[in-house]
């Protein structure tokens, strides 16, 4: 008999089909992850943002228009956008008890994301590559 | 209709639970999740409106310089800080640090103060409070 893997999976809850769908670590690790980047674009982006929208819409074009800034604000807002898809997510999976709703809203849920880093991906790159 | 079907009873609900200062930072974490998820919208539709162009810039420009669309920036910045700043306390918590009841109830706190501290601060630092600009940056604006 070869030896059992070691798993964090009760008998039981494999048994009944719950728990993780293995993709549980991933999950946890990319949220962290993402948090940790975050933790340094997010001052970054705050600090440089409000000086960017004070001078109207020329100086957002100017920011915008900066390679660095472009870079950074791609960067800055697509962890963000990753980060709140998965802690959406587990709000979802948390409130959500009808089955057909919950994969509803999480569907949604990834097409908002997606959605809203097409947006500001065509934003910054028309802007900073025009 | 919730589909648990678990006789047994479940974990107390939040109506039977004292309230804790760790839990409360808890709901705040999620709330403040929450609204930063709302908040980006904002974010994405300024860059979206700088990439269109004037016509859809001023108008959006506008709203968010009314009053209300100032306290909800403001809102959404203490939503990032407060979020910001216990996310930070959560990684630490990961580490498997700061679980002593007396230090995780006092971080709790420290993060709530710091965060509207944080957030006053950057408004006022950044001449967003009327009539209040220590560092002068309208006079370099112009």
């Amino acid at each position: 008999m070869s030896k059992p893997q070691p798993t964090m999976r009760t008998a039981l809850g494999k048994v009944r089909g719950l728990g993780s769908a293995r993709h549980g670590a991933g999950h946890f690790i990319a949220q962290r992850v993402t948090a940790l980047a975050l933790l340094f674009l997010v001052p970054w982006f705050l600090i440089t943002l409000i000086g960017a929208v004070r001078g109207g819409y020329d100086s957002a074009l100017a920011y915008v228009a900066d390679p660095v800034n472009a870079v950074l604000v791609l960067l800055a807002v697509g962890a963000a956008l990753y980060h709140m898809r998965l802690g959406m997510q587990v709000v979802v999976e948390d409130y959500i008890g009808k089955n057909s709703t919950k994969l509803v809203l999480l569907i949604l849920n990834t097409f908002i994301c997606v959605a809203l880093f097409a947006a500001a991906g065509y934003a910054v790159l028309k802007v900073a590559i025009a | 209709m919730s589909s648990w079907t678990d006789k047994r009873p479940m974990s107390p609900h939040l109506q039977v639970w004292k309230w804790h200062l760790t839990m409360a930072s808890s709901i705040l974490h999620r709330l403040t999740g929450i609204g930063n998820y709302l908040g980006i919208f904002i974010v994405v539709a300024w860059l979206f409106a700088t990439a269109v162009g004037p016509d859809l810039y001023e108008p959006l420009a506008a709203i968010t310089g009314s009053l209300w669309g100032q306290l909800i920036l403001f809102g959404f910045t203490l939503s990032v800080c407060y979020h910001l700043l216990n996310g930070v306390r959560h990684l630490v918590m990961d580490a498997g640090k700061g679980y002593t009841p007396k230090f995780a109830s006092f971080t709790a706190g420290l993060v709530i103060v710091l965060a509207l501290a944080l957030a006053v601060g950057v408004w006022m630092l950044s001449g967003l409070v009327p009539g209040v600009d220590p560092l002068n940056l309208a006079g370099a604006a112009q």
